[in-house]
């Protein structure tokens, strides 16, 4: 079984800081981390390596530096990394992103895509489902557990107020959340193997067939009209009051905004 | 020359910070208070394979330097003093040992299990009389056949009871004094070897430190590290390693005192702002993260010049010496920068400076690494 999981190297917002001057983020120092929910997607495929038996191959489109997040998932158990990386993919956004990855997929064997709901810096939640199209696949998002059944896997599906266990026939291409599960740590001899034995693949616009004019800043139709910080929000109410009054005060103030 | 870590060091860091972060820091206070040996955490380091981070792959370990160990290390007593004592025992002294000395088949036979996290490793040197002084050793070792049969007592003995894999000195021939003594390797089960009182500690309380008990205790021939005599160059041999261990706990009980009370004067206000802002706090946090910042460059090159096959005894003493002085210093100083909430349990620093001051004492005294340094020196 052949396993495709694409990752995203992205700032921990964490330990992203305001600058309280400017209201911008402070990203200088601020360590990178592969994408919370990518992780668990990573997770769950090594699960099921350790289960049944597979190839994983992790896969992330991005700059030179997004070879350490491919090296972590190297130490953490996967057998294969791929850094697409090129001066042609820069500048797009969620469709040439998603369009590059589907190329470059499209040049290996799988039987499972995996890809996170989506990424804590940019929050868009469009990829997984975009790759999906373009490579023609079936795909169900939200997905917080699965398992392997012959040669389909049975997902469960979150929804906001209950769970959809759905079963999909391979090849299929999931979209995983990072409640799904605990990622491993990596191993220490894990990590002497992925800077000493294991390979990052690097592969360019050469090694991959796609529409140039559907990628990079040129093939990307989003454009970002104007961006500013939030307004902060007030300082909150503080009553204290007895229970009786506090469940009255709570009743007139969502009154007031006409919630109730 | 670099000052720069190699990726995977980086890579390292990321993991054991995460490690300790996640699985040590929650744990620290309660086995201390409890004075408990963390058994779980050792499972879980044994699982990422922290238990063997110098060992080379065939022997089971995870193939790093020893570099990547004081990393480990460092990070680990960020948090518990206890946990990355531990770990140096079980590396330094006992696996080390084997590794550098052992006969082939003790390597196979011990190495992998030990590397593994599978058993623990521990090193019994010390006696009642026999401290630093390591010549005045009671134990003897007599041949009896295909055994050496043991008798007399260690103590202070790190991840004793705990331990599998004891790495013993005992005097082989009493009348050639230093020479005289010999390197066993002696297995907890071993008929007559027993596990003695446990000690009540300032520090490090959840580490095991008991005495063991030698009665008529019988250990294979083939189970004798290094040759009959040498025992006290393997003695010495093992510890110049070990205190590159020690010397990482310190720094790293050190930068864990100095990031708590960044964290802390930041936010304690007292005459209307935050103590951070007061000009003495500020010169004392700088002069703390500039002696830990020294002390790290001497693990660090004391380290280095093991893995590249340096002599590197002075540098390991310079070490152990200087990063057990700064963290003493620097964990006494972060308690009194955290006022009187710095004295109460309620904060870890108090934790921090009771663990500090084993450093500066076991694995050879301060005043033992300048005896080395000196000897260097007047050579």
């Amino acid at each position: 079984m052949n396993i495709i999981v694409c990752i995203k190297q992205v700032p921990d917002t964490t330990e992203v800081r305001l600058n309280p001057e400017t209201g911008t983020l402070i990203r200088d120092g601020v360590p990178s981390i592969i994408n919370p929910d990518d992780k668990a997607g990573l997770e769950a495929a090594l699960d099921m390596k350790d289960a049944h038996g597979a190839h994983i191959t992790v896969i992330t489109m991005g700059p030179p530096q997004a070879d350490v997040a491919l090296r972590e998932a190297l130490a953490m158990g996967a057998d294969k990394a791929i850094l697409l990386t090129d001066r042609a993919f820069a500048g797009a956004d969620t469709l040439a992103t998603s369009t590059t990855l589907a190329a470059a997929i499209r040049k290996l064997d799988y039987d499972l895509v995996i890809a996170g709901r989506q990424a804590i810096d940019g929050d868009t939640a469009q990829v997984g489902p975009q790759i999906a199209d373009h490579l023609d696949l079936p795909q169900v998002s939200y997905v917080a557990g699965l398992e392997k059944k012959d040669n389909s896997v049975i997902l469960k599906r979150q929804f906001e107020d209950s769970y959809h266990m759905i079963q999909v026939e391979m090849p299929c291409l999931i979209t995983t959340l990072s409640e799904m599960n605990k990622p491993r740590y990596m191993r220490v001899g894990g990590i002497m193997d992925a800077y000493n034995e294991k390979v990052v693949e690097k592969w360019t616009l050469e090694d991959i067939e796609v529409d140039t004019t559907k990628i990079g800043l040129k093939g990307s139709p989003t454009k970002v009209k104007k961006s500013f910080t939030k307004g902060s929000k007030p300082a909150g109410e503080k009553h204290e009051v007895s229970p009786q009054e506090a469940g009255k005060l709570i009743a007139l103030k969502l009154k007031e905004k006409y919630v109730i | 020359m670099e000052f720069t870590l190699k990726k995977e060091h980086k890579l390292l860091k990321d993991l054991y910070q995460s490690f300790a972060e996640n699985e040590v820091k929650p744990l620290a206070a309660e086995v201390d208070e409890e004075e408990r040996f963390p058994i779980e955490t050792v499972k879980k380091m044994a699982e990422i394979g922290m238990m063997g981070i110098p060992v080379p792959k065939e022997y089971g370990g995870a193939g790093a330097d020893n570099v990547a160990y004081a990393m480990a290390v460092e990070e680990l007593a960020k948090h518990c003093g206890t946990t990355a004592v531990i770990v140096s025992a079980h590396t330094s002294l006992c696996i080390a040992p084997i590794l550098e000395n052992g006969t082939p088949a003790q390597k196979e036979q011990y190495l992998p299990s030990l590397a593994k996290g599978e058993k623990i490793g521990a090193f019994g040197l010390t006696e009642p009389n026999a401290g630093t002084d390591a010549a005045g050793q009671q134990t003897i070792a007599v041949l009896d056949g295909d055994n050496y049969i043991l008798n007399g007592s260690k103590i202070f003995i790190t991840n004793a009871g705990y331990a599998d894999v004891y790495i013993i000195f005992a005097m082989t021939d009493r009348s050639k004094g230093l020479k005289g003594i010999t390197a066993f390797i002696v297995e907890k089960g071993f008929e007559g070897f027993s596990i003695g009182k446990k000690e009540k500690k300032m520090g490090i309380k959840g580490s095991a430190t008991c005495e063991l008990i030698f009665e008529n205790c019988v250990v294979p021939k083939e189970n004798m590290l290094g040759k009959e005599g040498r025992g006290f160059g393997i003695a010495m041999k093992t510890l110049d390693g070990g205190r590159i261990g020690i010397a990482a706990q310190a720094l790293g009980l050190a930068q864990g005192a100095l990031d708590e009370t960044v964290k802390y004067t930041k936010e304690r206000k007292q005459f209307g702002r935050a103590i951070a802002k007061f000009q003495n706090t500020q010169f004392e946090l700088a002069s703390m993260d500039t002696k830990i910042e020294a002390s790290r460059l001497l693990v660090y090159k004391a380290a280095y010049f093991k893995d590249q096959k340096m002599r590197y005894s002075k540098e390991a003493a310079m070490a152990k010496l200087f990063a057990a002085d700064t963290a003493m210093e620097v964990t006494t100083k972060a308690v009194q920068l955290h006022g009187g909430y710095g004295y109460t349990r309620e904060y870890p620093v108090e934790r921090m400076m009771r663990d500090a001051k084993i450093t500066e004492i076991y694995e050879g005294t301060s005043e033992v690494q300048k005896m080395v340094i000196a000897a260097n020196l007047l050579k």
